[in-house]
């Protein structure tokens, strides 16, 4: 089975979000750039496929040089071989465009990339890749296992889960519960020194249609002064008749 | 052309959120001087969305669209969207729109803007605001194809009731051209409870409770206001609650009217997954505790000592006012 897993190098999730250039562009000043969460159970469950079922792994992600620390992280937890495409990503629909490309190529039985990124939220390079690809989709997938070309899943639905069968090849839009938090990892030194070593193609981008454009942003309003009640009494008297919400 | 809406339904009615996207569509449509279509599968009370401005509803009658399937919804309302010349596409944000809308999204080659939280900045160029940074900020974000989609975040613009004459009209089911063979083998849902995705208040609790045995006190709580439980990531990583609770940058967002946190001390990313909210109120005994910057009300106590008071004081709340 051949796996590829989509990266998105975003800011840690402590990250303090601020703007610069007038407020059209996300100031990376202090930021640490990480794997994006939902890509890194993904990876994590593709670590287990390679190991259980003898799998390999590739990864790929739309950038410039800047992504490729995040990368290499990426391939010190186990990934054997990486594609960055040498373009500044700018929306959902051309990084699919992009990603498609590497998968046409590869000959990919599996892709897994995060349900959404923590940065710009768009939540739909997994899907717009599938469909480009003409792959199967599961979204917001929380279990994941497959037996020869059978795939059994469980996604997240609003209230509870759904249990599905598909088939590969097939594209996921993963986040927690492909794998729990605890069994994510943490590169050791080994793995640090052997990523160094692994091949990290870089590829120039197609021509891609670009659909969206983020012109300008800003920050919610700060928050007023939170109000101490003394009493439960006085708290719902507050939410009853100042809130307006019970 | 018209704005085209998908109003989500289940069991033939419709869901909360099919109104606000019907007022949302509604909203747009009057800032391009055309009229409102929606698309509903197997619903039984389509008229109802003409008192929030639809004037056509087209309702799929398929039996094999009884149950969510992204590949074939989605094929089904790209069958709309041309046969009715729409330019706008106006979705929901809950989890089965969410997985769709990519699909239709690459089907129309349309732009797809998520999480809109207002009515468009403007319409020529096609101008939206949504959160962005997991809601630690807002994009303005321009949407360039032809054909543009719109998903509204929940309960970020509410239903608004704008009476209009509505026509409903029954269309068979689009096939879905693409490889698609993924099914459905078995739903798990809790029903008769609100969920996180659509209750007005969600009553969450963090590691202040100490443990899973001490959840009791939470539901009562919860099922007092009518609320959903949610929790915050250690206790969903210690495994105290399940995963579909937690809340927070990884988890679900939340967006109720009302958000009561226990216990929950507010890191950053717990935070920015609840900001939302529009009332938010902290109960913990560290008056430091960063939630209490983040909210609207507090109170500084025990969490066994002032839940079971705030349950003794909302029953007869309730009993007074209904």
């Amino acid at each position: 089975m051949k796996i590829l897993v989509c990266i998105s190098n975003v800011p840690d999730t402590t990250s303090k979000i601020n703007f610069t250039d007038g407020d059209t562009k996300f100031d990376t000043n202090g930021v640490q750039f990480v794997i994006n969460p939902n890509d890194e159970f993904g990876l994590t469950r593709a670590m287990w496929f390679k190991e259980k079922q003898g799998a390999t792994v590739h990864i790929a992600t739309v950038g410039g040089p800047t992504v490729e620390p995040t990368m290499r992280k990426a391939l010190a937890i186990g990934a054997d071989e990486a594609f960055r495409i040498n373009t500044e990503p700018t929306d959902g629909f051309s990084v699919a465009q992009q990603l498609a490309e590497v998968v046409k190529n590869g000959g990919y039985d599996l892709v897994i990339g995060g349900r959404e990124s923590i940065d710009y939220n768009g939540g739909m390079v997994p899907g717009i890749l599938a469909s480009l690809t003409n792959m199967n989709f599961i979204n917001s997938c929380i279990s994941l296992e497959i037996d020869g070309n059978n795939v059994t899943a469980v996604r997240e639905i609003d209230g509870g889960k759904e249990k599905l069968s598909s088939s590969l090849p097939l594209v996921v839009g993963g986040q927690k519960g492909l794998v729990e938090e605890s069994d994510l990892r943490i590169p050791n030194m080994r793995g640090i020194m052997m990523a160094r070593k692994k091949s990290l193609s870089v590829l120039e981008p197609v021509e891609a249609i670009k659909a969206t454009e983020d012109k300008k942003f800003d920050k919610p309003a700060p928050k007023g002064q939170v109000k101490l009640a003394d009493s439960v009494d006085q708290l719902v008297d507050l939410l009853h008749n100042e809130a307006k919400v019970i | 052309m018209s704005v085209l809406v998908y109003t989500e339904s289940e069991q033939g009615k419709f869901k909360k959120n099919a109104f606000e996207v019907a007022s949302y569509a509604s909203a747009v449509a009057k800032m391009m001087g055309t009229t409102v279509t929606a698309i509903a599968f197997n619903t039984t009370e389509g008229e109802s969305l003409g008192e929030y401005g639809v004037s056509k509803v087209m309702n799929v009658k398929d039996s094999s669209l009884e149950t969510f399937n992204a590949g074939g919804f989605a094929a089904s309302i790209a069958e709309a969207v041309k046969s009715t010349d729409a330019k706008v596409v106006i979705l929901s944000s809950s989890t089965d729109t969410k997985y769709l809308a990519p699909l239709l999204a690459a089907k129309l080659s349309a732009g797809y803007a998520p999480n809109v939280v207002q009515a468009p900045d403007s319409t020529a160029p096609f101008m939206v605001k949504r959160t962005a940074f997991s809601n630690k900020g807002f994009a303005h974000t321009q949407i360039d194809t032809d054909i543009k989609i719109v998903g509204v975040s929940n309960n970020a613009f509410g239903a608004h009731e704008n009476k209009t004459e509505v026509s409903v009209e029954e269309i068979s089911g689009a096939a879905d051209a693409a490889t698609n063979d993924t099914k459905s083998v078995e739903i798990d849902k809790v029903v008769g409870k609100a969920t996180i995705a659509d209750a007005d208040i969600v009553v969450s609790a963090g590691r202040g409770m100490k443990g899973p045995e001490n959840w009791g006190m939470i539901e009562e709580l919860a099922d007092i206001l009518g609320a959903a439980t949610a929790c915050s990531k250690p206790v969903s990583d210690l495994g105290w609650r399940p995963h579909g609770e937690h809340v927070g940058q990884t988890g679900k967002p939340v967006a109720s009217n009302l958000y009561i946190a226990i216990g929950i001390s507010g890191a950053i990313q717990h935070l920015a997954g609840v900001s939302a909210s529009k009332t938010k109120v902290v109960i913990n005994n560290d008056p430091e505790a960063p939630f209490f910057k983040a909210a609207d009300y507090g109170i500084v106590g025990d969490a066994f000592e002032v839940v079971p008071q705030l349950i003794e004081k909302l029953k007869d709340f309730k009993a007074q006012n209904g």
